[in-house]
Order: C-alpha cells, then sequence, then structure tokens
C-alpha cells in the first residue's frame, strides 16, 4: 500500500543527491542544510512514533536539526544555476512540440485521477492508497510516473533529473523551507498560547453592544490575525471563538453559517498580503526568480483590499438577516 | 493570562522588517515564544521536532522539481512561448482570466493540488504570460517581466483562496463546521459552502477587472512614447 511516508522517503532521497552535489562545487554550506533537511524527512515518521509512545528524545534531536536549519539558511547563497544554452533549448524546443506538454500535464491528471478514484483502486483485496493524505501521495506518484514520462519524450540522460531538479531546488534556496517552518511556528504559537492572548486583547477593546463595531472587529481582527500567523485555518478558531461566538452569534444573532463562511474567507485576504503565508507569496517569487521577495505580495494588495471591503458589505448585510 | 508569548510576534515583525533572513527569524520566535510561555528547554525543542516532522506535507511540492528541470531543459518554457505567440487573439487579459477561472473551478471540484506554482506557474503559466504580453507590445523589459510574472503567480492564488471554500469536503469547510460542533451548533457543509459563492464570484469579478487594467496600463505605456516620437516628426 503506498503511504504519504513513502513520498516523504522519495523527497529525502532527492535532497540528498541535492547535497551531494552541493558538496561536489564545493557549496558546503548548502550541502549542509540539504543533508540536514534529508534527515529530518527520512526520520520524521520514527520521530512521531516515538514521541507518540512518549519517548521525546528523537523529536528533541528534530528540533535541534531545525535550529540547525535557521542558522544555516542565512550561509546559502542563492541565485540563478547555469542552465543548458538557450539556443539548444529553442532547437529541441521545436523538435519535440507539444509532446514537451505532456509529462507537465501528467502531473495534474494523475492527481486529479488519484484524488477522485484512488480509494476505488485495489489488488487482490489489499488497496493501492492509504486513506490518509491520499491526494498528496497521488501527487508524488505523478510525479514519479512523469518524470519517467519527462525522460522518454526528451531522451534525457536519467541523471540529468537530479541535476536539473538540483538547479530548480538551489534556485529557491532556503525558501523552500519556509513554509514548514512557518508552520510549525503556528504549533508552537498554539501551544504557547500566542493566539488565546490576541483575542483577549481585541475583545477587550470593542464597543460590544454595536454590531458594525463587532463585524468590523471579527473581520479585520480575522485579517490582522492571519496576516501575523501566515494561515487563516490558524486564525479562525481564535477570533471565532473571542468574538464571532459570544459578541456576533450569541448576542447579536448572527447566522453562524454566513459568518463562518465569509470568516473564512475574510481571513484568505489576509493570507494574500502576508510574507507569512510564505508557501503561496514568497516560494513564487524564489521560483520565478523576482528580484523583489515581496512583489508577488505588491501585485496582490489591491485585490485583497477590494475583497476586504466587499466581504465586510457582505458579511454585515448577510449575517443579520 | 500570559500576555508574554506575544513577544514571538514581535520577533517575527522586527526580524521581517529588518530584512534578516525570514528561517532564522521564524525559527527564533518559536524559541522565543516558548520560553516566555515558561516552557523548559526539552520541551520547546521537542515541540519545535513534532511541529516541523508533522508539516513535512509542506516541502512535497519539491518532488515536481525533478520534472519540470527536465522538461526546462528540453525547451518546455520556450515551446510554451511559441506556442501562445502561434494563438492569435490570445492576450494577456484572456489568457489570465481564463486560468483564473478554471482555477477556481477546480478548486471547487476539490482539486486543489492539480495546480500550484511549481506544477504549473513556473513552467506553464508565466512563460505563456509573458509570450502573450509581448505579443501586444513587444519585447518587455526586465521590470515588465518580472511583473507579468508576478501577476501570474497572484493570479494562481486568487483562484485558488477563492475556489477552495465552495468545496463541501475540504480544509475550510470542515474546519468551520468541526469547529461550531464543538461548540453545540450543528451545521451541515453544504449550508456553509454556499455562503462562500458571493466572494468567489466577487474574487473573479475584482481580479478579472485587475488583469483588464494592468494589460491597459501596459498597452498604454508602449502607446505614449510611441505617439510622442510621432508628434515630434
Amino acid at each position: 500500500m503506498l503511504r504519504i511516508e513513502h513520498a516523504y522517503w522519495l523527497l529525502a532521497l532527492f535532497l540528498t543527491a541535492a547535497a551531494v552535489l552541493n558538496l561536489r562545487e564545493r557549496r558546503a554550506w548548502a550541502a549542509a542544510f540539504w543533508a540536514v533537511l534529508a534527515a529530518l524527512f527520512a526520520g520524521g515518521d520514527a520521530v512521531l512514533a516515538a514521541a507518540h509512545a512518549g519517548d521525546e528524545r528523537p523529536a528533541q534531536l528534530a528540533g535541534l536539526g531545525v535550529i540547525a536549519l535557521a542558522l544555516l539558511a542565512p550561509r546559502m547563497r542563492r541565485g540563478h544555476l547555469p542552465e543548458r544554452d538557450a539556443a539548444a533549448r529553442s532547437a529541441s524546443a521545436a523538435r519535440l512540440g507539444h509532446r514537451l506538454f505532456g509529462p507537465a500535464l501528467l502531473i495534474p491528471l494523475i492527481t486529479a485521477a488519484v484524488a477522485l478514484a484512488g480509494e476505488r483502486i485495489a489488488f487482490g483485496g489489499t488497496r493501492l492508497f492509504a486513506t490518509a493524505q491520499m491526494t498528496l501521495t497521488g501527487l508524488a506518484l505523478s510525479c514519479a510516473i512523469a518524470l519517467l514520462a519527462a525522460l522518454a519524450a526528451t531522451r534525457a540522460p536519467p541523471r540529468a533529473a537530479l541535476g536539473e531538479g538540483r538547479r530548480l531546488l538551489d534556485t529557491m534556496g532556503w525558501a523552500a523551507l519556509l513554509p514548514l517552518v512557518l508552520a510549525a511556528l503556528g504549533g508552537v504559537f498554539a501551544a504557547t498560547g500566542v493566539g488565546d492572548a490576541i483575542a483577549a486583547l481585541t475583545s477587550a477593546a470593542i464597543p460590544v453592544d454595536s454590531r458594525l463595531a463587532c463585524v468590523l472587529a471579527y473581520g479585520l481582527g480575522m485579517v490582522l490575525f492571519t496576516v501575523i500567523m501566515g494561515n487563516a485555518f490558524a486564525a479562525f478558531p481564535v477570533l471565532t471563538a473571542g468574538i464571532g461566538l459570544p459578541l456576533l452569534i450569541l448576542r447579536h444573532g448572527a447566522d453562524p453559517a454566513v459568518l463562518g463562511a465569509l470568516g473564512m474567507l475574510t481571513g484568505y485576504c489576509g493570507t494574500l498580503l502576508t510574507p507569512m503565508a510564505a508557501n503561496f507569496n514568497i516560494v513564487p517569487a524564489a521560483l520565478l526568480e523576482l528580484d523583489d521577495q515581496n512583489g508577488v505580495i505588491r501585485m496582490q494588495v489591491p485585490t485583497a483590499l477590494a475583497l476586504l471591503a466587499v466581504n465586510l458589505v457582505l458579511m454585515y448585510v448577510l449575517v443579520f438577516r | 493570562m500570559n500576555y508574554w508569548p506575544l513577544l514571538g510576534v514581535a520577533v517575527v515583525v522586527a526580524g521581517f522588517a529588518l530584512r534578516r533572513n525570514p528561517v532564522l527569524v521564524v525559527v527564533a520566535a518559536g524559541l522565543v515564544s516558548g520560553f516566555a510561555a515558561g516552557k523548559s528547554v526539552g520541551d520547546i525543542l521537542a515541540l519545535l521536532g513534532t511541529s516541523f516532522v508533522s508539516n513535512r506535507a509542506l516541502l512535497l511540492f519539491a518532488l515536481t522539481l525533478p520534472v519540470i528541470g527536465v522538461l526546462e531543459r528540453a525547451g518546455l518554457r520556450e515551446h510554451a512561448r511559441a506556442w501562445i505567440e502561434s494563438l492569435r487573439g490570445l492576450t494577456l487579459a484572456r489568457l489570465l482570466i481564463a486560468y483564473l477561472g478554471l482555477r477556481q473551478v477546480l478548486s471547487m471540484l476539490g482539486l486543489t493540488n492539480v495546480a500550484g506554482h511549481a506544477q504549473t506557474v513556473r513552467p506553464l503559466l508565466a512563460p505563456m504570460s509573458e509570450a502573450a504580453a509581448e505579443k501586444r507590445h513587444g519585447a518587455l523589459d526586465h521590470a515588465e517581466r518580472q511583473r507579468v510574472r508576478a501577476l501570474a503567480a497572484a493570479t494562481d492564488n486568487v483562484g485558488l483562496f477563492f475556489g477552495e471554500d465552495v468545496f463541501v469536503a475540504l480544509g475550510g469547510v470542515l474546519l468551520i463546521q468541526g469547529f461550531y460542533a464543538q461548540h453545540g451548533i450543528e451545521l451541515t457543509p453544504l449550508h456553509i459552502a454556499l455562503w462562500a459563492l458571493p466572494t468567489a464570484i466577487a474574487a473573479f469579478l475584482i481580479h478579472g477587472v485587475r488583469i483588464v487594467a494592468f494589460q491597459r496600463r501596459m498597452q498604454r505605456a508602449v502607446r505614449a512614447p510611441a505617439e510622442a516620437a510621432d508628434a515630434a516628426d
């Protein structure tokens, strides 16, 4: 049975290869960075299993690994690594034509197929995919299949896969890791009561008798909290427990379904505005080799603010119907 | 209530403002919050470690990089550009608005991982957008090229965020339902998802208008020097 852990092991292999290639080019800091990350990916399940069984030591070791990554990150050089020259790429593009799109499109197609039908694929009573995170397992499988298809279609030597993959990985450098450490920070914030402290401060500051003030506090609080945490999912339970439920729903009789849907979407406006939502805002800036790390956010600001205004009006009009 | 863990938030804000390395800033903020909450060194390390490995899914997109790299080596971006150039009538605005709509609909069906910055924006949408922009106003300079790429990435984000919440069996809606169930309010997922529709439509309209305005501004920027040259004749 294919499980999400297999995808993590595959990724650990790729990260190890990136470390080795960097070491050969005497980029020692980058090599160390990818090697530590590979170890965290390969050993992650053992860490979680041990923590579950009450042994904290592997988790503490992983924590030290995360601190090592943080210390290595500022020493990595990011930048455009040399590619195959443009003339050779253009000639190859003219020769291969639409065959180049095939493997690229296999990734979304196979991922979608696994997401939709993965539960029904079984051989001799054993299911091919474990239920947990099946779509992401499908994404990993689709990448493996698409890689074989890409190598076959382009007749590239297999080692090109590691070399080119590593070229893109080093182009992103530490930015690739940012979503993960931010999510880890979210876990730490939740466990240390940061959310509760913010909710307590917000609800102490608003005039609770005014519907408008409560709607504004809830909506803007969702945005602010999402900007800080980088994630509307982290903001929603805190703000809804602190303001939405006691003030809007219980005191002013707001419709919970409408309030929940619009509250979450208002939080998403904050996601468009913050570098803390690194996987959406900072990773693409690195992937697209933008000079300005905040270039994607700058482009999103007008859409986010206009949509925020629309959401606040919708909330005020719809929740008290 | 212990307000000291808020120091972690201050570390994040200060670190980003001072342009320190974000990975370093974020890990430092976690340590500060942990100490401020009165946790022991061992507890903080374990919390950091388990939080990190529990979120490994966020780096899975890196598995697409070898595929994309091999295809780029064989000219994927060049072909995407050439193909867009050959399609008459396909402007930057039409390309991006079509992508926005498609991304929203796919997200509404729960197919959020089908597209993304690594899967579709870098190899396909960004070079296609550059080619579509160049058709109307000739070669882009460095700054314009960067802005077109940023708009392509922004379009992917808007399409994902404001389609996702209309799907009943995905993170957002289930989180809302679960939260209310914990507090004694029973709602069906469909009931919640329905109320995400007005915002989804507003997002499509607002971002669509912005894409059209972006294209107009680019064209005006090209036309202005050309007209100045005509006037000088």
